[in-house]
């Protein structure tokens, strides 16, 4: 049995977790209500994120300076990635669809192996989140704590964004029925644009706020998007809230169980994912309406 | 010139071909109804005039303009709004949303107030999803949302059907009154009752051609003619 301060500790992780697994399955989330797209580039673009981390870190020193770098990039490559390509998918099979995405995962995967190699990158902890920090109970990594905090800021954002503003309202109304917000005089074609580009951009940034925390591969983003996939499901699917809160469950799971066994988190989750489907088939906050 | 002009068009479901040479026009402050039987192509032809279908030939014109192979959004703002059969109301979206993204690009759309002042059941359900509304709440909200907008021409497609028979009057009422403002509308309706009291002129389809066009007045005095595209129900 582990003790107290090992499990609250845990707990603390599965909050980190699940945070950056909420930001990565809401934008997978958004993207496939509206876009109707299941994205399996999501992976590769969290490590990609985690990446431009890394060089623009050492370009500018400072760990400010490369998120917002960092989201430049991601937002050149979301505008292209749907120019470019995925708009073309729209009309088109899912399976199609699947197979384009999963494509373009392979080749971003790949290009990262061939610039960096494949062994392993390490991003600093930036100065300012260097230590610990004392929590009365426990001591906590300060950087774990303020990603929390960072993470939670911008699911915060995206949500003021979704329920406060008209492209917001556009999107919401589009997640349920894309045709209907056409006919309605609104061009849905750059409501996508804007849905791809910003779904891209939040799963860079959860690869760049975790690059500090882990070692940076090319495949690190891969165990992200199948729970990621879990979560959107577990949540239902088009659904920012359930995104949110799915993340949030998913990550205590994994890391409440690694604490007695880490070999079972993921069966946990498969088991959590099944119970939910069977109670519940669209998900904890699906509809037939979703969001 | 009539504000809506269609010519000869044809339209396909991938390899079937369902609209045959649909050739007809509606003048301003006219309510024209589109009547036949299941799957005569009453809501083909709408969904074309919209844009969501594009004719594989032909021309539709409105106010002289050439709208044909247009996005839905391009004609939507041309002045054209569809109120489609499946009412397709934003379930997740309260009603006062449901209006707002209506109103977004429109010219120059209705207040709410005026909105509210037709349909008082709307305002007392102002904060609630669309989802959690009734049929009938639902057909008010998707005629509210065309309105709003202040279209030239509304589509109505099947605005009666499934709702119970004082709903439906309340309907045939606000129809009623948005004709005798001077409101253009094309309606497709079952319900040739009540289509007949507040329709100017009528197309009949069958098989996806128009086999009639007359004055509603005519057939209100003699209903022979409709056997042709209504069968035995006329
Ligand atoms: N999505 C579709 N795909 C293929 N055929 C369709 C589709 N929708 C309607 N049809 C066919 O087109 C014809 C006309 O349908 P529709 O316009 O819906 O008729 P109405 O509205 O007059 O009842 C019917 O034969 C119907 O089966
Ligand atoms: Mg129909």
């Amino acid at each position: 049995m582990p003790s107290t301060a090992a499990l609250v500790s845990q707990a603390f992780n599965g909050l980190a977790l699940g945070s950056l697994l909420a930001l990565v399955a809401s934008g997978l989330t958004i993207i496939l209500g509206t876009l109707g797209v299941l994205n399996f580039a999501h992976g590769a673009l969290f490590a990609v994120g985690a990446y431009t981390a890394f060089v623009m870190m050492q370009a500018t020193h400072s760990f400010v300076l490369a998120l917002l770098g960092g989201c430049a990039i991601m937002l050149i490559i979301g505008f292209a990635m749907e120019r470019l390509v995925i708009r073309h998918f729209y009309a088109r099979p899912d399976e199609d669809q699947i197979l384009v995405t999963y494509g373009i995962g392979i080749v971003l995967v790949e290009a990262l192996r061939a610039y960096f190699g494949g062994n392993s990158q390490r991003v600093p902890v930036p100065s300012w989140g260097i230590g610990a920090t004392k929590l009365g109970f426990m001591v906590y990594p300060t950087y774990r704590l303020q990603l929390i905090g960072i993470v939670a800021a911008l699911l915060a954002g995206l949500y003021l964004v979704l329920y406060r503003t008209s492209v917001g309202l556009v999107v919401r109304a589009g997640i349920e029925n894309a045709g209907m917000v056409g006919i309605l005089g609104i061009d849905v074609r750059r409501t996508f644009l804007f849905v791809f580009a910003v779904g891209i951009v939040a799963v860079g940034l959860a690869g760049m706020l975790y690059a500090p925390v882990v070692a940076v591969t090319p495949d690190m983003g891969a165990s992200f998007m199948v729970q990621s996939f879990v979560v959107i499901v577990l949540g239902g699917l088009g659904s920012f809230p359930g995104a949110v809160i799915g993340g949030l469950i998913a990550g205590e799971i994994i890391s409440l169980t690694s604490a007695f066994d880490s070999a079972y988190s993921e069966v946990m989750l498969y088991g959590l994912m099944a119970l939910v489907l069977v109670a519940r088939p669209q998900g904890l906050f699906g509809t037939e309406g979703r969001v | 010139m009539s504000l809506l002009e269609v010519e000869r068009i044809n339209t396909l479901y991938g390899d079937s071909h369902v609209l045959f040479d649909v050739s007809l026009h509606v003048a301003e402050n006219e309510v024209v109804a589109l009547l036949g039987r299941n799957g005569a192509g009453k809501t083909t032809t709408l969904r074309s005039l919209m844009g969501v279908l594009k004719p594989r030939s032909g021309a539709i014109r409105l106010n002289g303009r050439p709208i044909q192979g247009l996005a839905p959004a391009r004609i939507a703002r041309a002045g054209m709004q569809l109120v489609p059969e499946e009412r397709a109301v934003f379930g997740g979206l309260t009603v006062e949303e449901n209006l707002r993204v209506a109103r977004l690009t429109a010219e120059k759309p209705w207040p709410l107030d005026r909105i509210w002042e037709v349909f008082p059941r709307l305002k007392e359900r102002r904060t609630s999803r669309g989802r959690t509304l009734s049929g009938g709440e639902q057909q008010m909200l998707s005629i509210a949302r065309a309105l709003i907008r202040d279209p030239s021409l509304i589509l109505l497609d099947e605005p009666f059907e499934g709702l119970a028979p004082l709903i439906v009057q309340d309907l045939v009422e606000l129809t009623k009154r948005l004709a005798a403002d001077g409101r253009t509308i094309v309606v497709v309706e079952q319900n040739v009752a009540a289509v007949l009291s507040f329709a100017d002129r009528v197309y009949g389809f069958n098989n996806g051609h128009v086999v009639y066009e007359g004055r509603a007045a005519d057939l209100r005095a003699d209903a022979a003619p409709m056997r042709g595209f209504m069968g035995l129900a006329a």
